[in-house]
This record gives C-alpha cells, sequence and structure tokens, in this order.
C-alpha cells in the first residue's frame, strides 16, 4: 500500500491554515451523534477527550490506572518549550520549527513539525487559562528556561513537575466534561485488542482490570494515546506498567508501526546501583542549565570529586562543543558520557557514571536559587542515591527515555487504517530521530487540544447518519474470543520463571544490542535471541492465579509478550537503516570524531513495517521525506 | 540486610483478610521499598504462590499510585517521601516491617494492598478545574500572576492524590487533599469566577464519602509533597464566605 501522508499543499507556513479550512467539518448539534472512543489519559489522550467532549462529540476513554491522573507524562520534569519570544532573544515559530527537525537529524516530517512550532503558543495560552501554575517573574509575567539543542529560552515550566502540573489541567478538563456526562469513564481498563471491520477501526476489547470481565466496545473512531515503548529495554526511566500493547495489538491488526528503532537515550539519569534495580530515575535536563558534567581525567583515579582539583577534570562536553557546552542534545550527550564511561574514566562505586556538578552554580548563584530552580529535584536525587548533591556532584549516565518511533500516522494524525487516530509518543510523527527536551509535553498537548479536535471530524463528517458496527456484531465477538483466548493461554503454562525474570532477559539483549551504539553483528544477536526467549516464556512462564480477578502478573504477561515481539521488530528497523541518525548510532557509520553519520541519499525516509503475521519477515513501506524549508546539513552543535 | 514482613493479603473485595509473616533475606540497602516487594514476590512466585497486589507506577514519588501503611504510617517513617522512594538504608538490618493497605472507608481494598481511591475522582469532578474550553484562551501574559501567589498555588497544586493524608486521618477525612485542590485554584487569579461554587460542590463532595477534620494534623505529617495544613483553614474560609455569596445578585461583591 503506497503511504501517503496527506500533506496540505502551498507554503509551510499556510498548510496548517489552508487545512483547517479544507477539512469537512461536523456541525455542531451533529457532533453527539458521533462516538470516539479514547485510551490513554496522559497529555495527549486527556487533551484530545476533553476537547473533542467540549466541542460536542460523545467520548468513551479508557485508562488502566485507577485515575486519569496517573498517567506517565505526570513524571515529566522540566518543561515544555513554546515560541512566544517572551524572551526578546529572536525566537520565533520557525525557529523552534528548524530547531526541531534539526534536533531530530532531519528524520521529522517538515509540515508535522511546523504545525507543532505553531500550535506550541496557543497550548501554553490553554494552560494558563486552566490555572496550570507556571513559574512566574516578580512582575507576574511568565518566567522562562533554556533546554538542550536550543539557543534561545523558550521552556515554561512549574518547578521541575512540569508533567504533573500540565497533566493534571488536562484532567480537570476532563473531569470538567465527565461530570457533564459528555464523557464516559472506563478506569482500571486495558484495552487487549482492537477491532478491525472491513479495515477499517470500529473499537476496542478491554479488560477490566478489577474483575477480570472482558467487553467490547465501538465507535465511529477509535483514539490511541497510549505512550511510547522504551520499557522494552525493562530499565527505563518509563512507569512500570508503560507498555507497548495497545499500538502493537493494533499493528497486528493492520497499523503500520514507524521507526521503532529511533529510541532516547536520555543523558542525565542516575546510574543503576545494583541487579534488583527495578527502574531508573531521571533527573531533569534543566539541571543542565546549571549543572556541569566532567570525569577525571585521570584512568581511576579515586578521589572523592571535591578533592579533584580543576586541572585534573575534564568538562568533556564544554570542550569538544564550546557553542552549545552542557546544552547539547540528548543523543550528543549520551554518547559523549558512553565514550568516558568506556573509556574506563567513569565514577562511582559500580564507575558507571559520570559528575554533574553544581558548585560553580552555587558559588555564583547561591544556594537559595539552586534550591529554588531545582529543589525538587535535588530531594529525589538525596533519596535514592543517600548524597547531598548541594555538596557532592550528582552521578548520572544515560537511560532510556522516549521513543521517537510509533504508529505512523498521516498529517491527520490517522494512520492507515482509517478511523484509528494515534497520538501523543505512540506516533511517529514529530520528532524525527532525536526528541529535544521540553518537545514532549509540547507534541502531546498539541496532538490533543490543537490538532485531532480539528482533523477528525474530516473522517466523521462522511459517516453522518450511520451507526457505528455494534458490538453484537460477529466481529466484536471474535476479536474478544481472541483476547480469552490468549489469557487462559496464559494462566495455563505453569511454567517455572516469573514474568519479570523474561522482561529482564529481554531488556538485558535489546540494551546489550540495540541500545547506544547498534552494530550488524549486535543487532543479528539480538534477532537470533528474541525469538527463543519468546518461544521459552510461552512453555515456561508461570502466572498464578485466575483471570476474573485482580491479577497483575497476569497484565504483566501481556505486555512482556507483546515485548518480546516488538522487540525484535525494533531491532530489525535498527539493522535496516544503515546509517546514524539522532538516537539510532550504527558504529559502522560514524565520522572521524566519533559523531553520527546520516545517509540522506538513502534513507531520508520514515520505515513503516506492516505486520504479515511473520515476525521474521515483516513488509517494509517507505514514506519519502522532502526538505523543502530546511537544509539537510551535519548537525554541529561546536 | 535481612528483614521480617508482616503484609496484609486479602484475595479479594468481600474475602476475609489476614496478615500473613515472610522473611526476607540478601536485601540491598540500595534497594528501594517497592523493590523489596519486588523481590519478595519474585520468590513468593518461585514457591507456587501468589505474588502481593500493591499499586505503584512511576517509582520517583510523583505518580501518587503507591500507598502503603509501612509500620502504621503512611508510606513509611521518613517525613517527605513517598513509599517507592523510600530505601532500605532507613531500615535496620533485621527490622520487623508491617505492611497493610490504607486504612480508610472511603478506599475499600481491591486486593493486598491495593484499594480504590475513586472517590478522589468524584471530588474533582464536582469542581476541581476551570473552566477554559480549549480555544478560548487570551495571551498567557495578559494575566498577570504575582510570584508569591503562582508559588503558593503551585505549593498546593503539586499533590499527587495518593490518599495518605486520609489513611493518616482518625477519622479518615480528605480535608488536606480536597484543600489542595481547592486552593491550587482559588488562589489564582482565573479560579475566581468559580471560586465560592468550587468550594462549595467540592467540600459537600468531600463529606459524602469521607470523615469529618477535626484538626489533628496528622495529614500534614503523611503528605509526602509535605502540604500544609494552613490549606485547609484557607479552604474553610472560603467555605463559610461562599455561603454569603449570591454571585447572581450582582450588587454583591465577590
Amino acid at each position: 500500500m503506497a503511504l501517503d501522508a496527506k500533506i496540505p499543499a502551498g507554503p509551510i507556513a499556510h498548510k496548517w491554515d489552508n487545512h483547517k479550512f479544507d477539512v469537512k467539518l461536523v456541525n455542531p448539534a451533529n457532533k453527539r451523534r458521533f462516538k470516539v472512543i479514547v485510551v490513554g489519559t496522559g497529555l495527549a489522550g486527556a487533551s484530545a477527550a476533553a476537547s473533542l467532549a467540549e466541542l460536542g462529540y460523545q467520548v468513551e476513554v479508557h485508562t488502566f490506572h485507577d485515575s486519569p491522573r496517573r498517567a506517565h507524562s505526570i513524571a515529566a520534569q522540566g518543561g515544555i518549550n513554546a515560541a512566544k519570544n517572551y524572551r526578546n532573544d529572536d525566537d520565533s515559530v520557525h525557529r523552534l520549527f528548524y530547531d526541531t527537525v534539526k534536533g531530530g537529524d532531519y528524520r521529522a516530517r517538515e509540515a508535522n513539525v511546523y504545525r507543532l512550532a505553531q500550535v506550541s503558543v496557543d497550548i501554553i495560552d490553554q494552560c494558563v487559562a486552566q490555572g496550570v501554575p507556571f513559574a512566574r517573574e516578580y512582575g507576574g509575567l511568565l518566567d522562562n528556561r533554556s533546554f538542550g539543542g536550543a539557543q534561545v529560552s523558550r521552556t515554561f515550566y512549574a518547578r521541575g513537575q512540569t508533567g504533573q502540573q500540565l497533566l493534571l489541567g488536562a484532567y480537570q478538563a476532563l473531569a470538567n466534561q465527565i461530570q457533564l456526562g459528555n464523557v464516559k469513564l472506563h478506569n482500571r481498563s486495558e484495552m487487549l485488542d482492537l477491532v478491525v471491520k472491513d479495515g477499517v477501526a470500529v473499537g476496542i476489547v478491554a479488560r477490566n482490570l478489577m474483575t477480570g470481565a472482558i467487553t467490547s466496545h465501538s465507535a465511529h473512531a477509535v483514539v490511541l494515546a497510549t505512550g511510547g515503548y522504551g520499557n522494552v529495554f525493562y530499565l527505563s526511566t518509563n512507569a512500570k506498567a508503560s507498555n507497548v500493547t495497545a499500538a502493537w495489538r493494533a499493528h497486528k491488526r493492520g497499523a503500520y508501526m514507524a521507526n521503532p528503532c529511533f529510541t532516547q537515550i536520555h543523558p542525565t539519569c542516575i546510574p543503576a546501583s545494583d541487579e534488583f534495580q527495578s527502574k531508573l530515575t531521571l533527573m531533569s535536563e534543566s539541571l543542565r542549565n546549571d549543572g556541569r558534567i566532567w570525569v577525571p581525567k585521570e584512568f581511576g583515579d579515586e578521589r572523592p570529586p571535591g578533592q579533584i582539583p580543576e586541572e585534573d577534570r575534564d568538562y568533556y562536553l564544554e570542550r569538544r562543543y564550546p557553542a552549545f557546552g552542557n546544552l547539547v542534545p540528548r543523543d550528543v550527550a549520551s554518547r559523549a558520557s558512553k565514550r568516558e564511561v568506556d573509556a574506563g574514566r567513569g565514577v562511582g562505586p559500580l564507575k558507571n557514571g559520570v559528575y554533574l556538578d553544581f558548585a560553580d552554580a552555587i558559588d555564583r548563584l547561591g544556594r537559595h536559587v539552586i534550591e529554588e530552580r531545582y529543589g525538587n529535584l535535588f530531594q529525589m536525587y538525596e533519596r535514592i542515591t543517600g548524597e547531598d548533591p548541594y555538596v557532592v556532584p550528582m552521578r548520572i549516565y544515560p537511560a532510556v527515555h522516549y521513543t521517537m518511533g510509533g504508529l505512523w500516522v498521516d498529517y491527520n494524525l490517522m494512520s492507515n487504517v482509517p478511523g484509528l487516530y494515534v497520538l501523543g509518543e505512540a506516533n511517529f510523527s514529530d520528532h524525527g530521530a532525536n526528541r529535544l527536551g521540553a518537545s514532549a509535553l509540547m507534541q502531546g498537548l498539541a496532538d490533543g487540544y490543537f490538532v485531532l479536535p480539528a482533523t477528525i471530524g474530516d473522517y466523521l463528517a462522511p459517516q453522518l447518519g450511520s451507526q457505528p458496527v455494534t458490538t453484537d456484531d460477529p466481529v466484536f465477538a471474535e476479536t474478544q474470543r481472541s483476547v480469552e483466548d490468549t489469557i487462559s493461554r496464559f494462566l495455563s503454562i505453569r511454567g517455572t520463571r516469573s514474568v519479570d525474570w523474561f522482561h529482564r532477559e529481554l531488556g538485558k539483549i535489546v540494551w546489550d544490542n540495540c541500545g547506544m551504539a547498534r552494530s550488524t553483528e549486535s543487532l543479528e544477536k539480538a534477532i537470533a535471541e528474541i525469538p527463543a526467549l519468546r518461544e521459552e516464556f510461552w512453555n515456561d512462564v508461570r502466572i498464578l492465579g485466575e483471570g476474573d480477578t485482580l491479577n497483575q502478573s497476569l497484565e504483566k504477561a501481556g505486555r512482556v509478550a507483546d515485548f518480546l515481539e516488538f522487540g525484535e521488530l525494533m531491532c530489525r528497523d535498527a539493522l535496516h537503516r544503515e546509517e546514524s541518525c539522532g538516537g539510532h548510532f550504527r558504529v559502522e557509520h560514524q565520522t572521524e570524531d566519533g559523531e553520527a553519520l546520516r545517509n540522506d541519499d538513502d534513507f531520508a525516509y520514515v520505515a513503516a513495517w506492516e505486520y504479515t503475521g511473520d515476525h521474521a519477515s515483516p513488509a517494509l513501506h517507505k514514506e519519502q521525506l522532502e526538505f523543502e524549508n530546511v537544509h539537510l546539513a551535519q548537525r554541529s552543535y561546536k | 540486610m535481612k528483614v521480617t514482613l508482616t503484609v496484609w493479603r486479602q484475595p479479594g473485595p468481600t474475602a476475609t483478610g489476614k496478615f500473613e509473616t515472610y522473611e526476607v533475606d540478601e536485601v540491598s540497602e540500595d534497594m528501594s521499598f517497592l523493590e523489596l516487594f519486588d523481590v519478595l514476590n519474585d520468590r513468593l512466585v518461585g514457591k507456587g504462590e501468589e505474588p502481593v497486589a500493591f499499586d505503584h507506577d512511576c517509582r520517583e514519588g510523583i505518580c501518587g499510585s503507591c500507598s502503603m501503611m509501612i509500620n502504621g504510617r503512611p508510606h513509611g517513617p521518613e517525613l517527605g517521601t513517598a513509599t517507592c522512594q523510600l530505601h532500605m538504608r532507613k531500615f535496620q538490618d533485621g527490622a520487623k516491617i508491617t505492611v497493610e493497605p490504607w486504612r480508610a472507608a472511603a478506599f475499600p481494598i481491591v486486593r493486598d494492598l491495593v484499594v480504590d481511591r475513586s472517590a478522589f475522582d468524584r471530588i474533582v469532578e464536582s469542581g476541581g478545574y476551570i473552566t477554559a474550553p480549549t480555544g478560548s484562551a487570551p495571551d498567557g501574559n495578559l494575566i498577570l500572576i504575582p510570584k508569591a501567589v503562582a508559588d503558593s498555588a503551585m505549593d498546593a497544586a503539586q499533590c499527587i492524590g495518593c490518599g495518605a493524608c486520609v489513611a493518616a486521618c482518625p477519622n479518615g477525612a480528605a480535608n488536606l487533599f480536597t484543600a489542595a485542590k481547592i486552593m491550587h485554584l482559588n488562589l489564582l487569579p482565573q479560579g475566581q469566577p468559580e471560586r465560592w461554587e468550587r468550594v462549595t460542590n467540592m467540600v459537600q463532595t468531600m463529606e459524602r464519602y469521607f470523615g469529618s477534620c477535626t484538626n489533628h494534623g496528622e495529614c500534614q505529617t503523611a503528605c509526602p509533597k509535605e502540604i500544609s495544613i494552613d490549606f485547609i483553614a484557607l479552604m474553610n474560609r472560603d467555605y463559610i464566605k461562599a455561603q454569603f455569596k449570591q454571585r447572581r445578585l450582582a450588587s454583591q461583591r465577590g
């Protein structure tokens, strides 16, 4: 099937306005005749559900959490970008667009990114109106800070809890619509399959996590806002329950998975401390505004950091990238840290970190300023490590944090399956091969507040008068049966190893072979090992208890089973992409000084994979990327 | 380290529960309290026993999922710390630790340590928002908010909705949670048009589900975000004031 991204014609600055005029509309009185299912209540899902309900659509929301407010967007710390130019530092929509395309190493779709930059300014206004308590200047105006990959200050923030405050804003808007009866909320309800009839998405099958009841839900359109797949690596900064299941089951029902190998390794996380580690904790990128990253120059320098004099320290980011210094993009910073640690200059008991040092900033600004800017992050660091970062430099190391890949969508955010929309981190669209800091919140809210509400009418309008396929249709019974069969199969294996064991093993395979550095050899190894582990899982996993109660092992089993399939596709995608770009670093393709070497002639496309029924031979579809407004160049942050 | 855990086990909402005791050895002091449960569960599964169900997700103190009464205190002994950020280095080797679900009538037990906190959502749905339909907002800088006001609203807004305040309260009251939600919005200029209706509706919804506040202050001590009970005083002030406000009479000042 040819992939049509449906990018509107015309100059880039006018595409979105022209498109909004061209799309078909549903008149206000008719909107209530359409039902939309939204899965996921993070920034993208909650904002979409609330906005669609405000417009008048009937909305049904599913979240597997006990409350919509617990979605993992809540953990985003640093901030949200917007091209407001409140700082008078030459920011503009075009600059945010340019920075994002460049930061993404030229693997994002220009038109989507431009639209993202355009609506970024409206997002801030919307959030302020909802009562999001952004940081303020003494005069009462909004404050900003800088983030990696940009030379302007365009990041709005609410202490170190920006994601929390934005999500609460969206959740509150959603709560308002629930109260008004425009949204029906199903909490602790996990989507386990997409229902597709004659190639069109018509509903979902979900499991009530409290009672185990499996139910069908039909609608005119289904919206997935189910987040990213970082937990395929087991250890990541994602919440424990974050998973690929909804997206993967949609993929198996026909939706294409795009660029799955584009995963982001965040440079500033707390290094793992022991083998029981269940997840990694991020320290916000905003810390790089005031913290300086360094390692001792000497191998095996055992002195405590405070006793290592300036001349024996290597501030390697400042040395190698003088223009951006500690604020280079995430992929560049991560690889630089890996290089130091691999070379044996790592610090800490396991020699698996680098220092992030605030001594200079504390001297310059005073402890109270640092406390005000980062107080909660410092506290969090202290809790986890038992060390006081006001006195001893933090130790940090890269960790899996975000996934740029995801289900393929067109300009309207609709997947190749008509009626199936994908929003936020779950889609692939805006960040190319590397996401800039403070842009995930921007994209989730752009998709939910402004893009989907404007584009969904185009699909729904022609269906006026038609009822959604009812759940009595055999296609629902069939899909429901396949979900029930999978659950019975899990419960009947009664093997010897826990679900977590398999997840940890999978994590080791993909981290070692498809992590920060990838090679033909490592990827082929992973592609051989994953199917073997998958087979072992299906023969030897031990899931106790029953399906008709709260059963957390059973929930995890479904998610890990999907990761075991997805992980293979991720490695196959990484193997096929014979270039390095952004977070995808193939050791065979690098410049002399170790920077990523792209191959624009052969790989300036989106790789969209189709499920063929056989994990070994997914079908590749290409969407060629056209760069008409940003000149393709080797990224330089020097 | 080695610890002895006494854990509440209850197979379902209506089943009878009981305490079970587990010895857990080879505990690392760098483990978080939830990682201790991961290890316990892995070993239980190994022995063919069903693992302990507990709520958790972000494991960095912000999602508000985790909810364990540890030795009778919500989230355990450390001030300003959620269960997920409590580390084993805070316990002595050989410690005996009792772990229960949240104690509160408004949070019925689902299974083991998992409770149902939907009553919090009902409170928010009854008024914990500012009506601002998407697209209708003016420029963010048109609304000037003094820094002190924004900071104070943020102090309230950082509530993670975990329910520790309710679990700590001898009356099972949700005044700290409700006050934090109300005052976040009532302090801000954007929150003024709905201020009196908000406090009236949310307090009334709260009272439908939860016990009454008698100023013990346990909630403040238990709160992992250290939210001050001053917000309860502010909520009470607004609630009383709201009784005298008739917004429909335009001559009355708001």
